[in-house]
């Protein structure tokens, strides 16, 4: 809600502005007050929002899932089991039908992704002013809102999984085989440097697209959630209604691109043969 | 939209989570939901072992009544039978009996007949032998004629 005084410019900025804890230059630790301090306070700061966010979204999802799984039973489920189960299911073929080797890793994998994911992206769909303003009723300054519109919450993710890729490459194919694959292909090893460079590129931009396309589609969605909530109010409907429907696909579809990437990237780490 | 500690933290709470999901969420869930599909598996197996089991049951049934039924018919038809025998004995028995008993009636009545002829032709010689004795009391000797009237009366 831009008030009198703020300007526009002022507002988005406020939006996009994580709360930040971390350690100022002359050493001690506290929260920053404006962006130019949380900027200055470098690596050294926890996005405090973001973790928070996150990590209730994440708790949730356990917590009914595992709920779900310890009332599984053999008699026919009902209500929340049957969805989770639905859910198990899809998750279950989509793994199945990109993943070939065998590993019992891959899809809890998936669908901690997917649902943590989709939780995440669904905060997208909660008006930008309400939780802001709430907080600044409770003193915060700033909060956003949608953890995956923090690179850091994107990119934490890309990199579990580029750990997981790098390690199951070297377990699977063995320290020698890794190695062969990124620099013997794919023009033979007269031409290594060249095919080192190649799929050094290719490695890396697996857990860099991972994240950049995720960050930046949802980051996307809030910025124009943010820029309709500056028209007047009572025409704001009209488009942030069409926008959150639409936002519903992006939603979903962006947990389904990350969740179907990640299997495949792992199906490509355990493949013995290039 | 600095790149941060928070970078860090949410790779280890990525990584924690995952490992409870692996841990509590996905096996038993998968577990029972396979169970739940063999039961049900199972359950339609047994359903169509059911079905077949009925059918058959159904069949012999049906053949047991049928033969039973030919064997009641078996059965009626040969009391029948027997009935007819006896009623066919008993008649010949009846009739046995019944010319039996007219026969024994007849020789009765015949010997009866003959008593009383006997009995009529001795009072018919004695009555003419005394009108003839009345007759030719005189003329005839009765010791020489006797013979014939005997005679005489034994042809009538």
């Amino acid at each position: 809600m831009a008030s009198g005084e703020l300007t526009s410019g002022a507002y988005i900025k406020h939006h996009l502005q994580n709360l930040t804890y971390g350690k100022f230059p002359d050493g001690h630790w506290g929260f920053a007050e404006s962006a130019l301090e949380a900027k200055e306070m470098g690596f050294m700061a926890f996005h405090v929002d973001t973790l928070g966010f996150s990590f209730i979204l994440g708790a949730l999802f356990l917590f009914f899932f595992a709920r779900a799984a310890k009332r599984a039973s053999i008699d026919a489920p009902s209500g929340f089991q049957n969805f989770v189960e639905s859910i198990i299911d899809f998750i279950d073929e989509n793994v199945r039908g990109s993943f070939s080797g065998k590993n019992p890793m891959v899809a809890p994998l998936a669908l901690t992704t997917f649902i943590w994911i989709v939780l995440m992206n669904t905060m997208d769909l909660v008006p930008v002013d309400w939780l802001p303003s709430l907080a600044v009723v409770l003193g915060i300054d700033f909060l956003k809102v949608v953890p995956t519109t923090d690179p850091n919450a994107t990119f934490g993710m890309s990199i579990g999984i580029f750990i997981l890729i790098l390690y199951y490459s070297i377990k699977e194919k063995g320290l020698g085989g890794f190695v062969g694959e990124l620099t013997l292909h794919p023009f033979g090893k007269w031409m290594l440097p060249f095919n080192f460079f190649l799929e050094g590129v290719n490695l890396l931009a697996k857990p860099v697209s991972l994240a950049l396309r995720l960050f930046g589609n949802m980051y996307a969605g809030e910025m124009i959630f943010i820029l309709i909530a500056l028209l007047p109010f009572w025409i704001q409907w009209s488009l942030s209604l069409p926008w959150a429907i639409f936002h519903i696909l992006i939603v979903l579809l962006q947990a389904f691109i990350f969740m179907t990437l990640v299997i495949v990237y792992m199906d490509m780490a355990h493949q013995k043969e290039h | 939209m600095n790149i941060n500690l928070t970078l860090i933290g949410q790779t280890i709470m990525f990584a924690m989570f995952v490992l409870f999901c692996m841990k509590f969420v996905w096996p038993p869930l998968v577990e029972a939901m396979a169970a739940r599909k063999k039961a049900i598996e199972d359950g339609l197996k047994a359903a169509e072992l059911g079905k077949e089991e009925h059918a058959l049951a159904q069949k012999n049934a049906e053949d047991l009544i049928e033969s039973t039924k030919t064997q009641a018919a078996e059965i009626i038809a040969n009391a029948d039978k027997q009935a007819n025998v006896m009623i066919d004995k008993a008649k010949g028995t009846a009739s046995e009996e019944a010319d039996k008993i007219k026969a024994h009636a007849k020789s009765e009545l015949d010997q009866e007949v003959v008593k009383a002829r006997n009995e009529l032709k001795n009072q018919v010689s004695t009555l003419v032998m005394q009108g003839v004795n009345s007759v030719l009391e005189k003329e005839v000797d009765s010791k020489a004629h006797k013979d014939m009237l005997s005679k005489l009366s034994q042809s009538l």
